[in-house]
């Protein structure tokens, strides 16, 4: 026998005592993985959770300035979750919103605060806490702060302005001959004034004029349909769009994409990458790119510089949106953690200029954006007009940035850009798309 | 001890114990305890979420977290009538119907070429069944390099060796007619290692008397092969084909990391759509209903399948 059993009198109560504890350190268990805010609280610092979507070239100049606030604010212990951007973002913010689990304030595009369902989802900002941390509504473009209101309630905190802009190669650009005499990308009106750029740039790369991140066509589209003055408006079962300028938009990314000026496939990386490696002249992409393109240079870090999207319906509109921070709904709000967070939102603002320097989103925060620091900063100056010519997403609960119309659509363009579908055919795929949208009901009315 | 000899014959003298008069009911509860911390997960993570969602597909439940109420049959009625959940449903059983061939009889095949090799044995062992090990969002990540359009592996070496224009690169992944197959390649690459083990396994417990004696009456490889190995690994097979069909009609990892369901939805499997439904649409109670649809689908397959095999086994 290996293992002698007890004597009869002392073993059953030894075996039950060991199960007790057994049965108490599993329930223990099951206790805590439910309450992380627990152990929080028992250190003496304030912890504030942020959750983010930042994962490019910013998120490293977000993190950069969460060390500054967190040297600042030893009282503070700010923990900060980078989600990847879009749809995984977007449904672990709504999933955690609707337990009252999610982080204490979290980064969305202000173009989906309604589609959040900020009624249900997020907690209300009150003026009075603002101005408390030394914040105030006259702080802010009065446009932009008029879309973070929903249902008159203070729902959002913009942090920036962000956009499409078209980033470019100096010395490419000069052997083109296309830098003006202060050495600055020529303004161009219209397609083929554009396009042959383009072809010269292509001759020199022996690649393609332009990158663009083909998957996310919807950006393109909107810029160019709304330069076109196209306009995209929605109610409850039905739509309106320029079936004309739509198609002249989706003509633009067919014809570029046949003569081989651009990809006819680029995600985010590989588009940026394209630049980079003088694979091509220009890059039209986000204005978030500056800082990546800004280290590749290494000790040159001015070897690009940026400017506004070309100019190919009559002027310079280009697609964009706004950062903004959210306070998810929360079962009960701690007064230090509620202060805590406010105070880190304030202190973000009015740090803001980092975040324009280095993640070249243009600041939210007037005190920022109106200082001479601000208005002598370059390239950022050059594209400084895009805060003018941003055109918004449409508004409907499917829209907005990597919303469903935008993931739908996107899809649909990459294949225009792939040469597998015809501009009439995706426009056509596109308005059925919309059609079953529409068909859905709206979850957040 | 009298108590022995009353035991069963079959149970070994080292099983049994002397009685205590009071605590043969107390060693009972205390085997409770132990299963306690699982049962509560399996309960609380598991049983519990099938109910709900059963609950939920006859609601309008939204994860928005507004009042849910009751709407009978309407999501389940919805289900059925949805084109786009048929066409996730058909994109799935195509994938199921181009992986399973190969995952089977590739890995039947890996396994007799590791059974017969000698000394590299040990490390092709360890080659094919490597890739399982790897998780989905690493694999994914690295085929996603290999069948990236410019500069990726593959499109450099069909280039380098003159299949492909470079002026025109296949987009692998872009691609209708490509983006399935580029899935089911990687799929085959990464899970096949599971079943070329069973196999291995199944091979090194047949007999080697048996090919002896095969091969004394003069039978060649193939017919040892074709009359004895394969029918002793048809147990196996069964088992394999059965984790491969389930495996496969549950596909939603690969297809969500490298196509995103595209190009234009022709890689959007079952579970993705309901994905879609229920968190960016936020509509848990027609996910629910689309969950239960593709549950009763895998059910009866298996059922189906575990009694074909189950007759054929007589």
């Amino acid at each position: 026998m290996p293992n002698h059993p007890s004597p009869p009198g002392s073993a059953s109560p030894a075996v039950s005592r060991r199960a007790l504890l057994t049965g108490t350190a599993a329930a223990a268990g099951i206790g805590l993985t439910g309450c992380g805010s627990v152990a929080g609280g028992l250190s003496d610092k304030t912890r504030v959770k942020q959750w983010n979507l930042l994962a490019g070239a910013d998120g490293a100049v977000m993190t950069e300035m969460h060390d500054n606030f967190s040297a600042e604010h030893p009282d503070i212990d700010l923990e900060a979750t980078t989600f990847g951007w879009g749809t995984p973002f977007y449904t672990r913010l709504v999933m955690g919103a609707s337990g009252g689990n999610a982080s204490d304030i979290a980064t969305i595009h202000l173009s989906r605060l309604k589609s959040v369902s900020p009624a249900t989802l997020l907690d209300p900002i009150t003026l009075d806490e603002l101005k408390a941390h030394g914040l105030d509504p006259a702080d802010f473009p009065e446009k932009i702060w008029e879309k973070c209101f929903v249902d008159d309630e203070l729902y959002a905190l913009p942090i920036d302005t962000h956009a499409l802009v078209n980033y470019y190669n100096k010395e490419l650009c000069a052997q083109i001959g296309v830098l003006d005499a202060e050495g600055r990308l020529i303004e161009t009106s219209g397609v083929e004034a554009y396009f042959d750029i383009l072809r010269a740039a292509k001759e020199i790369t022996g690649q393609y004029g332009t990158s663009l991140d083909t998957l996310g066509g919807w950006r393109q589209f909107w810029a160019w349909y709304r330069q076109a003055d196209g306009e995209m408006t929605f109610t409850d079962d039905d739509y309106e769009m320029d079936d004309d300028k739509a198609l002249a938009a989706i003509e633009v990314m067919y014809k570029m994409s046949e003569e081989g000026l651009c990809p006819q496939f680029a995600d985010g990386g590989q588009c940026a990458a394209n630049f980079e490696n003088a694979a091509s002249a220009f890059v039209q992409v986000g204005n978030w790119e500056i800082n990546r393109f800004k280290l590749f240079g290494g000790d040159n870090p001015e070897w690009f510089s940026m400017t506004e999207m070309p100019d190919f319906f009559g002027n310079r509109r280009t697609q964009g949106d706004c950062h903004s921070y959210v306070l998810p709904r929360h079962n009960s709000w701690d007064p230090e953690v509620r202060d805590a967070t406010i105070e880190y939102a304030a202190w973000m603002l009015q740090h803001s200029f980092r975040w324009g320097e280095g993640g070249g989103h243009t600041p939210a925060y007037l005190p920022v954006t109106d200082g001479t620091d601000y208005q002598a900063l370059q390239p950022n100056a050059e594209y400084s007009g895009v805060v003018e010519n941003v055109q918004f997403d449409p508004d409907a609960w499917f829209s907005g940035s990597a919303a469903r119309l935008f993931d739908e659509t996107g899809g649909i363009f990459n294949q225009v850009y792939g040469l597998q579908m015809t501009p009439e055919d995706a426009l056509a795929e596109i308005k059925s798309r919309i059609e079953t949208l529409l068909a859905l009901p709206n979850p957040v009315d | 001890m009298t108590v022995n000899t009353e035991a069963p014959a079959a149970a070994p003298a080292a099983m049994t114990r002397p009685p205590t008069p009071n605590g043969a009911k107390k060693k009972q509860w205390a085997g409770l305890w132990f299963v306690l911390p699982f049962a509560a997960f399996y309960a609380l993570f598991l049983v519990w979420p099938t109910f709900l969602g059963l609950y939920y597909s006859f609601t309008d439940k939204s994860l928005t977290g507004r009042p849910a109420s009751w709407v009978g049959l309407e999501n389940w009625a919805e289900a059925f009538g949805d084109e786009r959940a048929w066409a996730a449903l058909g994109n799935t059983a195509e994938f199921t119907l181009y992986s399973t061939p190969p995952l089977v009889i590739l890995a039947i095949a890996l396994a007799l070429l590791v059974n017969r090799a000698r000394k590299l044995g040990w490390f092709l062992r360890m080659a094919f069944f490597a890739p399982f090990v790897v998780p989905v969002s690493v694999v994914t990540m690295i085929w996603i390099w290999i069948y990236q359009p410019d500069g990726g592996l593959l499109n450099h070496y069909l280039q380098l060796l003159g299949i492909q224009d470079a002026a025109a690169p296949t987009l692998w992944l872009q691609d209708k007619n490509t983006a399935m197959w580029s899935v089911v390649i990687t799929t085959v690459w990464w899970t096949m290692g599971f079943n070329f083990l069973l196999y291995l396994a199944a091979l090194q417990t047949i007999d080697p008397n048996v090919y002896e004696a095969s091969s004394i009456d003069g039978a060649s490889w193939w017919r040892q092969l074709w009359h004895i190995t394969l029918p002793l690994l048809k147990r196996t097979t069964a088992l394999v084909i059965v984790l491969q069909l389930i495996a496969s009609l549950r596909i939603f990892d690969q297809m969500y990391l490298m196509t995103g369901g595209g190009p234009d939805r022709a890689t959007e499997v079952a579970i993705h759509y309901i994905y879609i439904s229920g968190f960016e649409g936020y509509r848990i109670g027609y996910a629910s209903a689309l969950s239960y649809v593709l549950f009763i689908l895998i059910l009866i397959i298996s059922i189906f399948q575990f009694r074909l095999f189950s007759r054929k086994e007589d």
